[in-house]
């Protein structure tokens, strides 16, 4: 009696702690929606089967606890049991598995009016890369790093000169407009983590990592690394910012590019150097 | 495997080993430290796995208390931390459960309930133990060596793993991979010992399908790591070269801290491959046996036979198979070709079948039985909530898309420490009461043990059910501190103040246990003969604690399944394996 | 097949409950050597699979090198060739009683193994002082570790190899030792098998090729 309201427990409170949960998933800041959708469709099918599973395990520990005078059944198999239970199943399974890879399909196929950005992480930072006003953004490779050239963006790659480069400062995005993003790292893996946005890939050195998505409501948020990258990991952070339009160009606009900070660097030597020599 | 079960109904082959073939111990030495019984095996494996489990146990409440209360424990450093976390998970899943159920129960119950006198290779068995020794022994070392134990995460990924801003780097990575390598070479020999015990050892009479699920869940498994290690393997030599020899298998052109390494040319991923081709497998290793060994304590003790032991049979077999094309499961967000996710989430979710079936045999054996709530039948019972709860969360993460939003959470941490943490756990204590018995001749105390079941249960769900919905919230895992977000509510650090407690609470009920263990030895009520009834072999043995041997004169000839409880027209409500038909019970008692 | 047809069976069915019927203890105790020999082939093939396959995805990149081929490698190839030979020679004399051509054929098979494993470690030699050598070459790199492994493996057998050996020179019969020469010869079999792959689709020069022809890619 005892164990079976307990396990009557076990299942009601869990239930009640789902509704009355004051953690859930953040507001959705992107147009993943189907994810959250397909989420909620998973957790009413499993929640059915675990709430029904657990009372029909009360049930037999209180109907059938041990007793001198009663024998238990003896029933080696039913095959007519088992495989209804069998078909049930993979029509449950079915049923989410469905429409989980169709959104997945729509996850991996970039739409083609998504501009693309890029993302470069190191050891404990987060860099950007916008393409310029060419719409393309330049090669780049880890072996071009230099220090005046921390991303390693290709120097003879003409489209790469007016990228916009934002080092360790927000990343800025425009509200409705779908982007691409490209991933890269120039030391371990690394990943891109935005909770609201849904999203996430890992960032491998060595490769180029994608996801697209287009964000839906302007506002500041989070970005964390979700990839075990060192003992600064949890301090990896940085945040992006969702502008309207025309927040975004102001912002833009102020931007340095990349053949801008090569120049500056190279004055920073010179100047260093001219001092040193007086 | 061609040979097995062809010989003619007529051939009575003499039920006996020869003698010579029998080792036979001649000092202390030889009979309780460098023993070929597999008892003593399996239980120097038990105790060793146990003590390492214990430092395991300690590491989690370090993890606890800084996740709990941040900023209030200064000796918590967030390098100690990642090593903690890092030595906490690798020990769990390969030092503690794998060498468990495998080498523990694996060696102690395989030769008795196949009515076997010994494993086949009782010196190749003890050499298995002593290099499984040695791997714990090179683990515990990176702790006293420079830059102490690796905190690379237990998955070890390269580059993060062999480089300057992971704590280990210089000595424990390498004597983390060496302890592996080790381990799994150990573990090929032990594991070629239960497969060929298995399929050549066993008495009369006991064909496949008349062995305990018990033996098919630790056979399965077996064969699942003894196929899935060797992956294991390969990637840790090739990481081991990688830091030592300075050689690029897993290693692309890196900067770090401002300089060029002269690595160049390596992948990364191809690491990640590798260590899911094994680590996949792994659960399993850990969760078949659990399924075996649950199956026929909820058989034994609710007095009925195993609904659909066919099906249990092939749902092992089947889940096995599969469990080797599920792989980057794992890795879904790592990069990797997004058109895998479509293989992959398809196949994944497809185990998801013959895994509920056995979920819903075991409900259907409660179904109509005589069910004895003894402290084996609470844990099967705690067990079955445990793992049903941590499946379901399963198919949220197979499901490719799902995953994407829940992976590298506190989601995940959830899930795979309640479908393979707590629930596993749950059957080897249960296993425990329902053996201990015939280990050492008497029953644990009742009154510690359900202190014990209530504490366990109870507690691990309210560790790990609230923590899922920490994981929705976006709260990444293997975080040393949250810090400063805006995403993440006051409440929620309650919730993780809440969790430490009631995780020390949890770790305080084991003490309670280990005593347990200790004190019943002597003091326990001594048990009677096959105190629970029960139809397999080895409580048919002619003493209790099985002697050397295990059999006594004579093997056991086996007649029938261990599931006949409760058979209609029989007076016992139970027949054991050898009893021929038209006996009774009786003579068992 | 029998071993999937026993699965069906219904273990509870009351005509089932004799001792006889379905037997499987009376197998003569040499063939739990040979279960567990196969088991480690099986465990041994998927960790040299487990190598192709890795290298065969580092070949996929397109800085892929391919590494120098020492021409002592064909004569290695030829030397376990021959010893494999002889041991099927030994196998073959001991199962129709020529204790003389067991121990010509283990002999030779010794003889032949050990100038495979002193012509492996020159050839790592060669490499090593060779001008091509350069520890961040994958293509070194992987050379290295499979041939360490698959000597590692011969060594083992080696030791097979002596424990035979002893009992034959010092009088054992042939019935004595036909099953473990038996597996002796199994075991270098698959050795030599492992090998000829290993050096087809690892060491001919133009290897990349080579794998991309049997993928269908080229």
């Amino acid at each position: 009696m005892f164990v079976a309201i307990i396990l009557i427990l076990v299942a009601v409170g869990s239930v009640l702690f789902h509704l009355w949960s004051p953690w859930w998933s953040t507001p959705i800041a992107s147009n993943w929606g189907y994810i959250d959708d397909t989420i909620d469709l998973t957790f009413w099918i499993t929640g059915v089967v675990y709430i029904l599973i657990l009372f029909f395990m009360a049930y037999c520990v209180w109907k059938f606890q041990y007793r001198e005078d009663r024998r238990a059944d003896y029933e080696p198999e039913n095959n007519k049991l088992e495989w209804g239970l069998t078909i049930l199943t993979t029509l449950g399974v079915a049923g989410m598995l469905a429409p989980g890879l169709i959104v997945w399909n729509d996850f991996i196929t970039v739409p083609k009016e998504a501009t693309a950005f890029e993302v470069v992480g190191q050891q404990w930072a987060w860099n950007y890369r916008l393409p310029g006003k060419d719409g393309k953004l330049g090669t780049a490779a880890t072996q071009n790093i230099t220090d005046e050239n921390p991303l390693g963006i290709n120097p003879n790659d003409p489209s790469g000169q007016d990228d916009v480069l934002i080092q360790s400062e927000d990343l800025h995005l425009e509200v409705g407009k779908p982007v691409k993003v490209l991933m890269r790292s120039i030391d371990v893996l690394h990943d891109f983590y935005v909770p609201q946005f849904r999203a996430k890939m890992d960032m491998v050195p060595g490769t180029i990592t994608y996801f697209w998505m287009t964000p839906t409501r302007t506002g500041t948020f989070d970005v964390l690394c979700a990839e075990l990258c060192g003992v600064a990991h949890h301090a990896m952070r940085s945040k992006v910012v969702v502008d309207n339009a025309s927040d975004y160009q102001t912002w833009l606009a102020e931007q340095e590019t990349f053949a801008q900070s090569i120049a500056e660097a190279r004055n920073k030597t010179k100047t260093i150097k001219t001092l040193a020599s007086k | 495997m061609a040979d097995i079960g062809h010989d003619a109904a007529d051939y009575a082959p003499p039920a006996e080993l020869e003698e010579v073939d029998l080792y036979h111990a001649k000092s202390w030495i030889t009979k309780y430290v460098f023993s070929q019984d597999a008892k003593v095996i399996g239980i120097q494996y038990a105790l060793t796995a146990t003590a390492i489990g214990l430092v395991a146990l300690v590491l989690s409440w370090l993890i606890r208390l800084q996740l709990g209360f941040p900023d209030t424990f200064n000796f918590i450093d967030a390098a100690g931390y990642y090593q903690f976390v890092t030595m906490h998970g690798m020990i769990m899943v390969v030092y503690l459960l794998t060498a468990l159920f495998l080498g523990g129960f694996g060696n102690y119950l395989i030769p008795l309930m196949v009515g076997a006198r010994d494993m086949v290779f009782p010196y190749v068995n003890m050499l298995s133990f002593w290099i499984y020794f040695l791997a714990v022994l090179v683990l515990v070392s990176s702790w006293f060596l420079p830059g102490g134990p690796t905190g690379a995460g237990w998955t070890l990924y390269p580059p993060q793993a062999i480089m300057q801003g992971t704590p280990g780097r210089e000595w424990g990575i390498i004597m983390m991979l060496l302890s592996l390598a080790l381990f799994i070479i150990g573990f090929t020999m032990g594991g070629l010992n239960y497969v060929v015990t298995i399929l050549q050892a066993r008495t009369r009479g006991m064909t496949l399908m008349r062995m305990p699920l018990t033996v098919w869940g630790i056979f399965v498994a077996t064969i699942l790591a003894l196929l899935a290690f060797p992956a294991l393997f390969v990637g840790a030599i090739m990481m081991l070269l990688d830091r030592v020899l300075g050689t690029s298998f897993f290693m692309p052109h890196i900067v770090e801290l401002g300089e060029h390494l002269k690595y160049g040319g390596g992948s990364p991923i191809l690491f990640q491959h590798l260590f899911w081709f094994f680590g996949h497998p792994e659960v399993y290793i850990v969760a078949l046996p659990a399924f075996g060994i649950v199956s026929d304590l909820i058989s034994t003790h609710a007095r009925k036979n195993v609904f659909g032991y066919r099906m249990m049979v092939w749902a092992l077999v089947a889940i096995g198979g599969l469990s080797f094309i599920v792989w980057a499961h794992h890795m879904y967000v790592s990069g990797m070709n997004p058109y895998f996710g479509f293989f992959f989430a398809t196949t994944t979710l497809i185990i998801a079948i013959p895994t509920a079936l056995k979920v819903y045999n075991w409900v259907l054996t409660l179904w109509k039985g005589n069910i004895r709530l003894t402290l084996p039948m609470l844990f099967s019972l705690g067990f079955i909530v445990t793992f049903v709860n941590g499946g379901i969360t399963g198919l949220f993460l197979g499901n490719v898309v799902v995953d994407v939003p829940l992976s590298d959470t506190l989601f995940v941490v959830a899930h795979f420490h309640m479908v393979m943490g707590v629930a596993p756990i749950m059957v080897i204590f249960g296993a425990i009461y329902h053996w201990y018995p015939l280990m050492t001749g008497r029953m644990l105390h009742e009154g510690m043990g359900k202190f014990h079941f209530w504490i366990t249960f109870l507690g691990a769900y309210l560790i790990y059910f609230p923590m899922h919905y920490l994981g929705f919230l976006g709260m990444p895992r293997r975080y040393f501190e949250m810090g400063e977000t805006s995403f993440v509510p006051e409440s929620a650090a309650t919730l993780n103040e809440f969790i430490t407690v009631t995780a020390l609470i949890v770790g305080f009920a084991q003490m309670v246990f280990l005593f347990n263990l200790y004190w019943s030895r002597r003091n326990g009520i001594v048990a009677e003969k096959n105190p629970w009834h029960a139809n397999s072999l080895e409580w048919q043995t002619p003493e209790m604690p099985p002697g050397h041997g295990n059999f006594g004169k004579e093997l056991p000839v086996v007649y029938r399944w261990p599931y006949d409880y409760s058979v209609p027209g029989v007076e016992a409500d139970f027949i054991p394996q050898n009893v021929p038909a038209g006996g009774t019970a009786t003579g068992a008692e | 097949m029998s071993f999937f047809s026993e699965l069906t069976a219904k273990p509870w069915l009351p005509e089932q409950a004799t001792a006889g019927g379905l037997n499987v203890r009376a197998l003569p105790p040499m063939n739990v050597g040979r279960t567990a020999l196969k088991f480690f082939l099986g465990v041994a093939s998927v960790l040299f699979f487990m190598l192709i396959v890795a290298y065969a995805g580092r070949m996929a990149f397109e800085d892929w090198r391919p590494g120098p081929t020492p021409w002592l490698l064909w004569q290695n190839t030829i030397m376990l060739i021959l010893s494999s030979m002889a041991l099927q020679w030994a196998h073959y004399s001991a199962t129709s009683g020529d204790i003389n051509g067991v121990r010509v054929g283990l002999f030779a098979a010794g003889a032949f193994t050990f100038g495979f494993l002193t012509g492996q470690v020159i050839a790592w030699q060669q490499l090593g002082t060779s001008g091509y050598f350069e520890a961040t070459n994958p293509a070194i790199a992987f050379f290295y570790m499979i041939t360490g492994l698959h000597v590692l493996h011969l060594a083992g057998g080696v030791v097979g190899w002596t424990a035979i050996s002893s009992k034959v020179w010092s009088g054992a019969r042939t019935a004595e030792v036909r099953e473990s020469i038996a597996l002796c010869t199994i075991y270098w079999h698959f050795l030599l098998v492992v090998w000829l792959v290993l050096f087809a689709l690892l060491f001919s020069s133009d290897n990349l090729d080579v794998l991309l022809a049997i993928c269908g890619i080229k």
